[in-house]
């Protein structure tokens, strides 16, 4: 504010007329829905509109509600197998990747890997669906492996952007050192080429967590009964009678999402500096 | 820039080495890559050539689909034929709901393009050490689950909602608005989940703007209105271009948000898609359906990557 009053006074090249004013309304508008929906998850009372008095019951009735344990379990269980099979497999297509002159089928494995980004997530989630019905036909399986199957193909290209991205970025020099000192090209790669990787791998497993934990579309298409994860759970009770619970279980889920998103920042700044 | 070494080095070793280390080479760099092409492969891309088939096939009576070829799917797209006299007319329904995903998807564009290049250009103008803060503002509600900042606009507007209660309360109303279950919701709703895929494309190509440019312009006697048309606008179109097609892309195939929001009447392409594998049991139309939306944003992305890359050789040259 106090920028933008000094600035007038001497003519400013960089300000724009009302600028501001439609940014703080952005972000205002960003932000005002989320903490009035964590604001209610702490009503007493049942209503989601009405506000009686602070009370942590919607977080104790959320914690009780074995639906939600059983839909966070499962929401866990696929975030944590899609992203450490997405991050292994993108590790390896960045390097297949990065550092060298095109080859043949570069830009063909590219496209391929950052496919899942350009195709709507309903086209996705309905091909899977037939694909995956015909299997369970001649298979009889049932289990979560579809939906780990579908959830790491989808967060390859976000594992794989942020490794990319860190291995272009690398000195060259430190591993030409270590090929001069007689390292083998293994011993290159595991003492010298991974440590310099590893932040780039952390942040493509978080992003492909967080990815992983947010899907709702895909999932809702592939899961069968009793394969709820959280997000298609809430979508379930949408269309009932809301009550805080749901804000609650929200408020959890964004405190989970934020702490995830942050530490990810972090280690790219980090990254970014050293 | 480090690229470009690389590019270097790959290339006299290459030389060196000859052509069988060359191929040898290419070789690892396909093995390396071949667990992520099988797995995008066989959970992403394989699926949606099962399901162009599936598209010329019989509809099963219970779901699914009989192995005999046939054009339904497709003709029933957009035509319909009259179960009693057999004469072929447009299907009204399905064009209504491409019409309004495709008009939804154009207004919640301009809506985000209207909020968002502000704010862009408000961060960008904003001291360096403080802009990672606004970016890190924009980008914490793109990476928090769609479905939850779905179900808060809701909240918002729902008929007991904050905004019909404070309505009520200041005189300005009696009787709530119904706003949740309209088009305007889905809007809003959309604008809102996506706009910070519009501010983060615009950011980074304004991040670049050279302001000796906007200078020359004031020194030539611009006006701020001529400064923002004739130089920032020109300068920053790549960006333009890149958060609408972020936008509109999403926005086309949007099916979280139209069905909580639109509440089963209002229907977009993503949930007239999803009808048909449920209660509609029309699975070859549902393919159809699903490969002419995969179409169109497949024109879209393409209108995208021949203006990228004139603009990349624009700033190259």
């Amino acid at each position: 504010m106090a920028d933008t009053a000094t600035a007038r006074r001497p003519f400013s090249i960089k300000r724009q007329t009302g600028f501001g004013f439609i940014a703080a309304c952005c972000f205002v508008m960003l932000y005002a829905p989320i903490l009035i929906l964590v604001l209610y998850s702490f009503n007493a009372g049942t209503s989601i509109a009405i506000w009686e008095g602070f009370s942590w019951r919607w977080y104790e009735a959320a914690w009780q509600n074995q639906r939600v344990i059983d839909a966070s379990i499962t929401s866990l269980k696929i975030a944590t197998a899609a992203a450490l099979i997405a991050t292994g497999a993108a590790t390896l297509a960045a390097l297949a990747t990065t550092r060298t002159r095109p080859y043949r089928g570069m830009t063909a494995i590219y496209a391929a890997i950052n496919q899942p980004l350009m195709v709507p997530e309903i086209v996705t989630a309905v091909a899977l669906l037939i694909f995956f019905a015909i299997i369970k036909i001649h298979t009889g399986y049932q289990g979560l492996g579809y939906l780990i199957a579908a959830h790491t193909a989808f967060c390859i290209p976000f594992a794989y952007l942020p490794i990319r991205a860190r291995l272009e970025n690398m000195d060259l020099s430190l591993e030409r050192a270590a090929a001069d000192l007689y390292a083998s090209p293994w011993q290159t790669f595991r003492h010298v080429t991974l440590p310099l990787m590893a932040p780039g791998i952390m942040a493509g497993a978080m992003l492909a967590f967080v990815i992983s934990l947010d899907d709702v579309v895909i999932t809702e298409f592939v899961k069968s009964g009793g394969q709820d994860t959280l997000p298609t759970y809430m979508l379930g009770q949408l269309r009932r009678v809301i009550t805080p619970e749901i804000n609650a279980i929200s408020t959890v889920f964004l405190a989970i999402s934020i702490a995830v998103v942050t530490v990810f920042f972090l280690l790219n700044r980090k990254g970014g500096k050293t | 820039m480090s690229d470009a070494t690389a590019n270097g080095q790959a290339m006299t070793s290459g030389e060196l080495a000859g052509e069988e280390a060359r191929r040898r080479e290419v070789r690892n760099r396909w093995l390396l890559a071949t667990p992520a092409l099988v797995i995008i492969f066989f959970a992403a891309l394989g699926p949606l050539a099962i399901m162009l088939v599936y598209s010329f096939l019989e509809k099963g009576n219970y779901g699914g689909v009989i192995w005999e070829f046939s054009t339904d799917g497709w003709f029933g797209v957009f035509l319909k034929q009259d179960i009693f006299d057999d004469t072929i007319g447009f299907a009204d329904a399905h064009l209504s709901i491409f019409w309004r995903s495709i008009k939804l998807s154009l207004m919640t564009t301009v809506i985000t393009l209207a909020i968002g290049f502000p704010t862009a250009y408000f961060i960008a103008t904003q001291p360096a050490k403080w802009r990672p803060v606004w970016l890190f503002l924009v980008t914490i509600p793109f990476w928090t689950n769609l479905l939850i900042r779905t179900f808060a606009i809701m909240e918002v507007i729902r008929n007991e909602g904050v905004i019909n209660s404070i309505f009520i309360a200041i005189g300005l109303i009696e009787q709530p608005i119904q706003m949740l279950y309209t088009d305007f919701a889905i809007l809003l709703g959309m604008a809102y989940v996506y706009l910070p895929l519009m501010v983060l494309p615009l950011y980074a190509a304004m991040e670049r703007l050279d302001f000796r440019l906007v200078e020359a312009g004031y020194d030539l006697y611009a006006n701020r209105w001529q400064v923002l048309r004739r130089i920032v606008i020109p300068l920053v179109k790549p960006g333009i271009i890149a958060g609408s097609i972020l936008v509109f892309v999403p926005s086309l195939g949007a099916y979280v948000t139209p069905r909580v929001l639109g509440g089963g009447r209002n229907m977009m392409l993503g949930n007239l898609i999803e009808l048909q594998f449920g209660q509609g049991r029309n699975w070859p139309l549902g393919a159809a359906l699903s490969i002419t939306l995969l179409v169109i944003v497949m024109v879209a992305l393409l209108f995208y990557v021949r203006n990228a890359s004139k603009g990349g050789v624009q700033s190259h040259g």
